[in-house]
């Protein structure tokens, strides 16, 4: 696979991060609709997601089928793709553990925002690989406003 | 008897890029293992070492997750359609525990 990347508008980027401060210091989720196709990902909307894990929320989520359902359901309609999900991670990097390679498949993008003590830093994507021993960074690329493909 | 599963796109690229594939199955079991004989790359994205669905993926048969009927062992008939959904579970790294990563080989 060559590298990847991902154009994500800046009203999307803005709401991850928003999304993040506002959960701190609890995680947030929610899905990525956009297109896909020719070597080019766009992210299009985001729709965020209840946190269904009550145990530890801190530093896990968990986004039950039914929701996956229905974002799916929501982009069908918008004949969009669910493309990818994003997640926080509270005064942690920006990048995934070891729980988010084992709970995860190929192809979607994931994007993960670092929140650190309440303030949103660095936003990253990335994919897990097809043996699933490792992700590949996929380069964000902010743009103005969904462009289409 | 055929019944269909619809393949989650993130796996289509296993499975010949199909959206859904017909199968001869009498349980969810066996459909998930003769789906899984016939596009044997789709097997570790579904089922962990030990050999049973990861903890994240989401079997429905028709609307009902099989979690609520017979699990695995859920009977399904001609013209049942089943559905691999993911839940989506991921976790910043426990506090002080930051993993290496990408991890070295
Ligand atoms: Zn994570």
């Amino acid at each position: 696979m060559s590298a990847v990347r991902l154009a994500v508008p800046d009203e999307v980027m803005r709401r991850i991060r928003a999304h993040g401060v506002d959960t701190y210091p609890h995680e947030c989720c929610g899905a990525l609709l956009g297109r896909d196709g020719d070597g080019r990902r766009e992210v299009i909307e985001l729709v965020p997601l209840a946190n269904h894990r009550d145990d530890s929320p801190r530093n896990r989520f968990e986004v039950m089928a039914d929701d996956v359902r229905l974002a799916e359901k929501m982009a069908h309609e918008k004949r969009l793709e669910l493309v990818g999900w994003y997640h926080s991670h509270p005064d942690s990097p920006a990048r995934p553990s070891e729980y988010d390679r084992d709970h995860a498949w190929p192809w979607y993008s994931y994007v993960i925002v670092s929140v650190q003590k309440g303030v949103a830093c660095d936003v990253t994507s990335w994919r897990l690989q097809e043996d699933r021993a490792r992700y590949e960074r996929e380069e964000i690329e902010t743009v103005a406003h969904p462009v289409g493909i | 008897m055929a019944v269909k599963v619809i393949i989650p796109t993130p796996l289509r690229a296993y499975a010949d890029k199909r959206e859904s594939i017909e199968v001869q199955a009498a349980t969810v079991a066996e459909a998930l293992a003769a789906l899984t004989t016939q596009f044997g790359d789709l097997k570790k994205h579904l089922f962990a070492e030990d050999g049973k669905l990861r903890s994240f993926v989401n079997v429905y048969v028709n609307d009902e997750d099989i979690r609520y009927l017979q699990r695995d062992q859920t009977s399904v008939k001609a013209g049942d359609t089943i559905s691999i959904v993911p839940s989506i579970a991921g976790g910043a790294p426990k506090r002080g525990r930051v993993f290496p990563w990408p991890r070295k080989r």
